[in-house]
């Protein structure tokens, strides 16, 4: 029977064998990490011709994530987003609450069938390392997960789940002290600990196979949603909307729609202060290509190939590199990408809370923000879906200082105090 | 103007020819500053050094440990620019004739542009590069623009590189190929890897270049254990250690050329 939830891209078309989505992509990585990374891709492409991977993979889907995720018209947002109907992909309600834990799934199997026992990932808003330590723990690996420091700071629940799951957390203080940093540990990590060690990569970028592996994995979320459009609205969508750090849940929403042309792609990225204010972390709308993380695409940098430090209140989106195939996407005019600062990503946060009774992550707010532009531009007879990459639980220390929620200063203070703790190496 | 490739291959062939191990130092541009940086390179030729490689620093450095990752964070806070390291390599080649080479990562170069950068690194005396994200199969619009301005395409092998991987990479590599002497970032180690021994003799099976051994070598003991199996000791955070370490930058001078004194020696099987 073939497999109803890892749907691997039938095309083919991209990537190259090398690894290249048009003139992005590739494998500029250190000769420690080829045989290793070689390994993945054939490893990979066994799995993904064989029948019992997909059905083991299937099974854990069903059971454990609880897919497929459900569709929802969420008609009081969508009224404030010019009277489109608004459809949200609910990929929050997966098991640890975004939609990390497909890939993770899929690389932990893989990470089994190579007869590694350790496995090590990077985080930004902890939602990867949360994915990444439940499926150490479902399946008895060691787990090792690299955060930028400042991140630990603003996602410190996020950190506790991954303690209590039996992950080790390292916060990285090298660089910017966030994402790019803890990628760069991890790969450091990675080059000493080859032999027993996988690196799930928690993003559609890296060397080749990591952007068309994890793409597919995520696959799933655009071939659910079009079904289900097709099903409770009876038609396709005018757009398809998701946030873009590294890009993962977006090319997950977007690619069963590439084939329908009148299917508008459009990725949010964090505009942080706003692009003028040079703190941001849009790399499609102000980056230039370079190579960060093993591949060629868009980058922030400086004019000598110097990685510019990104910002945005969304720690998951905090990154100044994206997946190849978004740059792919954005040069052959097949995708949009627009940038959202973090005052819009915030108000939509509390219109979706406020009008829906779903509160959302900040990185999927950047989402929701597009959509209520978009929502605009199109009027009454658009429709919409929004990829609601995550649920914003972890998120709610950061909208209570936003938005004045906490009652007093004092508890402010003993907040922090018991963030203090969190971060000590009490595990 | 040509690059000096052929420099660098006549000083690993004169201490292959004095029956011995030739002695590489590495050391980054602008640190502490620019000047002092090309003192250090100096310093480091001046106590025994034969070959230098200057290091382009680079905000992402993936395969460099916590020492020179510190290195690379005072260069670039210092402001260090490519045109820098240029200077870097034009002054310590032409005040010592020494083959001079940069290592960096790739961006840098892709950025800059690969023609502009080859053709100024020649111009300035440069010898070559190494680029240790850059693996052979991304590497031939950069070989046709090194080869074209006479300069090294040196690469790193690994451990883990099999030997039909070996001999791809040697096929295009040219003054040297780097031998990582173990599965790991750049630093000092309390031991050179068992597997340095191995890999050098792999690799050279597959070419008759010299293989030189780098990563996790910091003293004399060592460099003289490397030099009973390779063509050429690679040393790099030791001396970056006693700059950091120092309580002054004629100190650390003073570090740089005793450290490369000792190397000199150990590379002459007297450790």
């Amino acid at each position: 029977m073939p497999s109803n939830f890892f749907i691997p891209d039938p095309e083919g078309q991209v990537p190259t064998a090398e690894g290249y989505f048009g003139a992005f992509g590739g494998k500029f990585i250190p000769e420690a990490l080829v045989a290793a990374v070689d390994e993945v891709a054939v490893e990979y492409d066994k799995a993904k011709s064989d029948p019992e991977f997909a059905r083991e993979l299937d099974d854990l889907l069903v059971h454990y994530t609880g897919r497929p995720s459900s569709l929802t018209e969420v008609p009081r947002f969508a009224a404030e987003a010019g009277g489109a109907r608004v459809f949200l992909k609910r990929e929050d309600l997966n098991h640890t609450g975004s939609h990390k834990i497909n890939n993770v799934l899929g690389q932990a199997l893989l990470t089994k069938r190579m007869g590694k026992t350790r496995v090590i990932a990077e985080t930004g808003a902890g939602q990867h390392g949360v994915a990444t330590a439940t499926a150490c723990a479902l399946f008895g690996l060691d787990c090792t997960i690299y955060m930028g420091e400042i991140d630990t700071r603003r996602q410190a629940l996020n950190v506790a789940r991954m303690r209590m799951l039996g992950a080790e957390v390292i916060a990285v203080k090298s660089g910017s002290r966030t994402l790019k940093d803890a990628i760069n540990e991890a790969f450091r990590d990675w080059v000493a600990n080859v032999d027993r060690t996988h690196y799930l990569f928690g993003t559609v970028a890296g060397p080749h196979p990591f952007p068309a592996m994890v793409r597919d994995f995520h696959r799933v979320i655009g071939v659910e949603a079009r079904r289900q459009l097709l099903e409770q609205a009876g038609r396709l969508p005018d757009a398809a909307i998701a946030c873009v750090g590294g890009g993962s849940n977006a090319i997950g929403l977007f690619h069963a729609f590439i084939p329908d042309a009148d299917v508008r792609l459009i990725g949010c990225e964090p505009a942080g202060h706003g692009i003028q204010s040079g703190e941001h972390a849009a790399t499609l709308t102000a980056g230039e290509p370079g190579i960060l993380h093993g591949s060629r695409s868009y980058v922030l940098q400086d004019d000598e190939g110097q990685i510019t430090e990104p910002y945005s209140i969304s720690a998951g989106l905090d990154y100044p590199g994206i997946g190849p195939e978004h740059s792919y996407l954005k040069d052959s005019g097949r995708g949009e990408y627009r940038a959202v600062t973090d005052d819009a990503a915030m108000q939509a946060l509390r219109l979706l809370s406020r009008t829906e009774g779903i509160i959302p992550a900040i990185e999927s707010a950047h989402a929701l923000a597009g959509a209520i532009e978009v929502g605009k531009e199109l009027g009454r007879d658009g429709l919409i879906v929004v990829n609601l990459s995550g649920r914003g639980d972890k998120d709610m220390d950061t909208a209570a200082r936003y938005f004045g929620l906490y009652d007093t200063d004092a508890e402010v203070a003993a907040d922090e105090a018991g963030t203090a703790e969190i971060e000590g190496d009490a595990k | 103007m040509s690059g000096n490739v052929q420099l660098l291959n006549d000083t690993l062939a004169a201490a292959k020819a004095e029956g011995r191990s030739a002695l590489i130092a590495y050391l980054p541009a602008g640190f502490p500053t620019v000047d002092g940086g090309i003192e250090a390179i100096k310093a480091a030729l001046d106590g025994g050094a034969d070959v230098v490689e200057v290091g382009l620093p680079h905000s992402d450095p993936v395969l460099d440990g916590p020492v020179i990752q510190t290195a690379d964070d005072i260069a670039l806070r210092g402001g260090v620019r490519i045109a820098d390291v240029m200077r870097t390599v034009r002054e310590a080649h032409a005040a010592t004739g020494k083959p001079i080479l940069v290592m960096t990562y790739w961006n840098p170069i892709d950025r800059y542009g690969v023609e502009r950068f080859t053709a100024e690194l020649a111009e300035a005396g440069g010898a070559g590069c190494i680029l240790p994200d850059l693996p052979v199969q991304e590497s031939a619009l950069w070989r046709e623009h090194a080869d074209k301005h006479g300069l090294a395409t040196v690469f790193v092998v690994a451990p883990s590189s099999k030997d039909a991987r070996l001999a791809e990479i040697t096929a295009v590599g040219s003054g040297f190929v780097y031998a990582a002497s173990l599965m790991g970032v750049t630093g000092t180690r309390g031991s050179v890897g068992a597997q340095a021994e191995d890999l050098v003799r792999r690799t050279r099976a597959t070419t008759g270049i010299p293989v030189c051994v780098g990563l996790g070598v910091s003293n004399a003991a060592q460099a003289a254990e490397v030099a009973g199996f390779a063509d050429g000791v690679i040393v790099g955070s030791a001396f970056v250690k006693r700059m950091l370490d120092a309580p002054d930058d004629a100190a650390g001078l003073e570090g740089v050329r005793t450290l490369a004194a000792d190397l000199a020696k150990g590379v002459r099987g007297r450790a």
